[in-house]
């Protein structure tokens, strides 16, 4: 590990003014202290902001919830308006991690946290996201967890998160502070930047800005969420492929579909033609296999992650048979307690 | 002083005489508050005065040769000692009972990962930091194979045996089953990683190692730097986990030793979990083809096991692959081959249970296919292929539970309400059991010990470790049974290389053969005693601290004016040749495989083991579970995925190698030890746990996978991929 220099901010004022070329911001730090022991990381400051007053709450926010961006993720799981109105997140938060991790991990972590693809975790690995122009040994080695959406030659990486995904599927905006101290809401897919050449710059935030919140929209009263992860085994893994879902039904047609999808982009997957053509259908088989075919017709995989289709074919058909009462509703629907 | 007893004979069941209690008892381990609360030191947690820490580099070509370090960056920082490297480093651990250094390679690189230097610092983080700043050059080899099927494989005559005609018996069959497996590559993923702590002390180097096999130990570490193995004081109380990847010393131990010599300082070395996988021996892949013939009665007329795994050049060990196929069950024509694949990923040795764990995979599943084609039961096929003598060698078996633990099992697993194969759901869950056979060869390995019997309790003394398996529990056990003390009486010191040398633990010898020895010391004191009383051996009865035989009585503490001092020792003899002795039993499980993501999940798992004599009940469940968690995982998690360019392990850290997690085992883990007494394994009549509850479980799990959706997976681990790959295939 490389020596580096430790600030506490007190305030946001204050963490702005100590960030500079360099520095890293740390809450829980669950991420950034693992690639810091790598040294794929190496700040040489680290910012504490664990200390700064007020980003530690869940409030009413314009009919929905703002969440602090300190907010713990077991905190978060367990808060009984986001159990009530958003259950698709506090599940997607269980199905993450391990409960030591989510104690310390926070909201705005979380969001932020690095690929897991074990090339750019091992220095020794050529990796455009670790070190830009160095080429991606991921291309030919073991793909089993690299992304099949979105990926561009330079970088294959897979966002690791679940509670993204959820917050994806819920249209979350991110609440951002600039280094000015003015605040802008983004939406997710402003908040990621897709790799194309240019791996190593993940999110449209400027060096010193920092994420303040998220905010939930207004729950929609009538909808059915639902929260489904594939994994390799049944707990501290991360997703093979994960899908949340929010689907509001008026009669026998889907008035509103909203999904997204973990393991299988660089950030929380989601494609808007792919809702726009379940809304207003009946739902069947056949309707939810061409929203599956419409979500994978541009995939890329190899050998090593090829059964991902099939799997988000799956995953897709099944939540939306539960989410639109065709099927019973299983583990994982709001309909059932979850047993994580 | 001490002869040496060799096991000729069945010896008399002395600890069913003794009236103490103890042995058998679920005692809790003596030393068991130290590990909880943090007090135990293990081979990283010695402070002696000065010294510094070290971090092994890697070699990041796979084959060639290191032409040289630049160390520019690396010296700039403050605390940094230097780069060490030479002729006596180690290419990788030995091999279990090497008792000679491993390969010493020079500037060769066999293999990614391979250690090639020892960066040391003043402290961790620097040395960690230095070692990311070294710049190692190197003169690449082009030829480095990695793909264990794009090589010439080696015959391996070791592992051959062919009797009769197997294929003309496949093609006379009334049923038969000729299937391929494959079984990825594990790691044992200790707890604790890989350490040491070495200093030179007067004249003698004193290693502090996390070290499964003191008294080979000594001698690797010794041949290693030079020196006589007199000089090496190994020091190894508490080890934080083994499971056979701690057989050996390993790089750290050699090079922590050769830095602190060139810096007259100790050099302590904890390997990053990623260094463990990259560095320490992984159990191999394997390839395996597995044929069946029966007659139309159920009877085996063909066996066929040939298996290719991967070792690197001079490496002796190879995965015995198809050790349990060799004993399990009879037939009159068999084939037992194995090929080694000489490539160039991470090199291979014992990981839990080598053999048995992978082997019987193939071997169970394929009965489990083969009784279906029958139209038979599973467990009545095996109960119909229970061989009379061992098949290869002709000998008796000694006590051999195979048959009781598949009826009793059968009966406690509620076997008769298995379901028709993929008919019973729960929603999308498809529900159903599995059973396997379980076989895990038992060895006697010379052991000795000193027992010390004085007016304040016992001392028992010998090199032997505890992996955390409970030798500590059960040899304080042995002694105070023999004896006739209560538990708080006894003491026990271990894994100090100085103490009389023992098997040391692998091989699910270590309890049997230590134990051994220590109940042949005590018997030597209760022979004193019976002279001291003055009545016959047979007649002498301990028990609470008095003694009494022929009629007389004495208080135990009257009788020794001074200590008594005795040496047990132990080697195999005439029974290992005249019986065959393993531990035997059966594995039943019950699955619940998701139909929409091939997600599987173990609902309840029962295994009814023969162990012999059980020492410890709670000491033995526990190995015994842990084996049936191991099983699971290699059934269903755990994959060492290696890129396909380099060989390197990939999956080099536990979020990547997917051991099982709590919600993955299940709360119904049910252990059912026989009563069994081998008498022709040793005098204490036991036998090894450690593994047996490895073996076969896997292949349950896998079983009861078929009977909950009729498909036959053959490739493992199970992970959901390959469940909907199945489904896809048709059920």
């Amino acid at each position: 590990m490389r020596p580096f220099d430790y600030l506490r901010a007190n305030a946001l004022d204050d963490a702005a003014s100590k960030a500079g070329d360099g520095a890293q911001f740390i809450a829980g730090g669950t991420n950034l202290l693992d690639l810091m022991k790598l040294q794929v990381m190496t700040p040489e400051t680290v910012i504490d902001i664990n200390n700064i007053d007020g980003l530690d709450k869940i409030e009413p926010h314009e009919g929905g919830l703002k969440i602090g961006a300190l907010v713990r993720n077991a905190d978060l799981a367990a808060d009984p308006q986001v159990r009530r109105a958003y259950p698709v997140l506090s599940r997607a938060l269980l199905a993450g991690a391990s409960g030591q991790i989510r104690n310390k991990a926070t909201t705005g972590g979380n969001l932020l946290q690095r690929t897991r693809c074990p090339y750019f975790y091992d220095p020794a690995m050529a990796c455009n996201k670790r070190d830009p122009g160095a080429g991606c040994a991921a291309k030919g080695g073991v793909s089993r967890m690299l992304a099949i959406l979105g990926t561009s030659a330079a970088c294959s990486a897979a966002h690791p998160s679940d509670m993204a995904v959820a917050m994806r599927a819920l249209d979350a905006q991110v609440e951002i502070r600039g280094t000015d101290g003015a605040t802008r809401t983004v939406a997710m897919d402003e908040l990621y930047q897709l790799p194309g050449e240019t791996p190593e710059i993940e999110t449209s935030l400027k060096p010193g800005e920092i994420i303040t919140a998220v905010i939930l929209p207004a729950p929609q009263p009538n909808a059915t969420q639902s929260y489904r992860k594939i994994r390799d085994r049944a707990s501290y893994a991360f997703a093979l492929v994960s899908v949340a879902a929010v689907v509001e039904m008026e009669g026998e047609t889907i008035k509103q579909a909203s999904l997204a999808f973990g393991g299988i982009g660089p950030r929380p997957w989601a494609d808007a033609q792919v809702n726009a053509m379940l809304e207003g259908e009946t739902p069947s088989e056949e309707l939810f296999g061409k929203a599956a075919d419409t979500l994978l017709a541009e995939a890329v995989t190899d050998e090593g992650n090829d059964f991902k289709r099939e799997m988000t074919r799956r995953a897709l058909v099944a939540v939306m048979r539960e989410a639109t009462g065709m099927a019973p509703a299983s583990t994982g629907t709001d309909k059932v307690e979850a047993l994580a | 002083m001490s002869d040496t007893f060799t096991m000729d004979e069945a010896q008399p069941r002395l600890l069913d005489e003794t009236k103490q209690g103890l042995v058998g008892a679920p005692l809790d381990r003596p030393e068991g508050k130290l590990k909880v609360t943090g007090t135990a030191t293990y081979a990283a947690e010695f402070k002696p005065e000065g010294m510094v820490h070290g971090v092994m580099l890697r070699a990041t070509i796979t084959r060639g040769k290191v032409t040289g370090f630049d160390e520019t960056e690396a010296k700039k920082l403050p605390g940094y000692l230097g780069l060490f490297h030479g002729p006596e480093f180690v290419r990788n651990p030995a091999q279990g009972m090497a008792g000679a250094a491993p390969v010493q390679p020079g500037d060769r690189v066999d293999y990614h990962g391979q250690p090639i230097g020892l960066v040391v610092a003043e402290s961790f983080e620097t040395a960690r930091d230095a070692a990311a700043r070294i710049k190692t050059s190197y003169e690449q080899n082009p030829g480095a194979p990695v793909d264990p099927a794009g090589v010439e494989l080696e015959l391996n005559e070791k592992r051959e045996s062919i009797q009769g005609d197997l294929d003309a018996a496949m093609e006379k069959a009334a049923q038969s089953v000729d299937l391929e497996y494959t079984t990825a590559g594990h790691v044992a993923a200790a707890m604790e990683p890989h350490a040491g702590i070495a200093e030179w002390k007067d004249g003698r180097l004193v290693l502090h190692g996390s070290l499964q096999m003191v008294r080979f130990n000594k001698e690797e570490l010794a041949d290693a730097v030079g020196i006589e193995s007199d000089k090496v004081h190994i020091l190894a109380p508490y080890v934080g986990g083994g499971f056979g990847s701690k057989l050996g010393i390993s790089s750290e131990h050699v090079a922590a030793a050769l830095a602190a010599r060139e810096l007259d300082r100790p050099v302590r070395i904890v390997l990053s979990r990623q260094t463990v996988f990259d560095a320490v021996l992984r159990r191999t892949e394997t390839w395996q083809r597995l044929r069946l013939s029966a007659d139309a009665s159920g009877k085996l007329t063909g066996i066929g096991h040939e298996d290719r795994v991967s070792n690197l050049e001079e490496e002796a060990f190879s995965e015995p692959v198809n050790a349990a196929s060799r004993f399990m069950y009879g037939a009159p024509n068999r084939v037992m081959r194995q090929h080694i694949s000489r490539n160039h990923r991470t090199p291979t040795g014992s990981v839990r249970a080598p053999g048995e764990a992978v082997g019987t995979f193939a071997l169970e599943t394929a009965m489990d296919e083969l009784a279906e084609k029958l139209g038979l039961c599973p467990v009545e096929l095996r109960l119909r292929n229970i061989p009379e003598k061992h098949p290869d060698t002709g000998q008796a078996y000694s006590a051999r539970a195979l048959e009781d633990s598949l009826r009793e099992g059968a009966k406690r697993f509620g076997w008769d309400q298995r379901p028709e194969t993929g008919t019973r759901r729960e929603g999308e869950w498809l529900i159903g059991m599995g059973v396997a056979a379980a076989g895990r060869a038992n060895f006697l390995v010379p052991s000795a010990a000193r027992v010390t019997l004085s007016a304040d309790g016992a001392l028992v003394e010998t090199d032997m470790t505890d992996i955390g398996t409970g030798s500590y529990a059960i040899l304080g056990q042995i002694a105070g049974e023999m004896l006739g003390l209560p538990i708080d009486k006894v003491s026990v010191h271990l894994a100090d290389s100085d103490l009389p040398g023992a098997s040391g633990s692998g091989g699910s010898f270590g309890a049997s053969s230590s134990g051994s020895s220590v109940f042949l010391a005590a018997r030597k004191i209760r022979e004193q005693l019976a002279d001291k009383l003055g009545c016959k051996f047979e007649e002498l009865s301990l028990g609470n601290g008095e003694v009494s035989g022929g009629g007389k009585t004495a208080k135990l503490v009257d009788l020794l004016s001074d200590p008594i001092s005795a040496e047990g020792k132990i080697e195999g003899g005439k029974t290992a040749k005249s019986h065959f002795s393993a531990g035997f039993g059966a594995h039943f499980a019950e699955v619940a495989v998701n139909e929409v993501s091939g997600e599987v999940r173990v609902r309840r798992m029962l295994g009814v083991l023969g162990i012999g004599r059980v020492l410890n009940e709670k000491t033995a469940r526990s190995q015994a579970v842990g084996g049936m968690v191991w099983g699971v995982g290699s059934a269903l998690h755990e994959e060492l995925g290696h890129d396909p360019r380099t060989g390197h392990i990939v999956t080099r850290d536990l979020a990547n190698y997917h051991v099982p997690s709590h919600a993955d085992i299940p709360r119904e883990m049910e252990v059912v030890f026989l009563p069994e007494r081998d008498d022709e394994a040793n005098p204490i009549q036991s036998k090894g746990v450690g593994e047996l509850g490895i073996s076969g479980a896997g292949a349950a799990v896998i079983n009861a996978i078929h009977n909950a959706t009729g498909v036959r997976l053959r490739h493992y681990p199970a992970t959901p991929d390959k469940v909907l790959e199945g489904f896809a295939n048709g059920r």
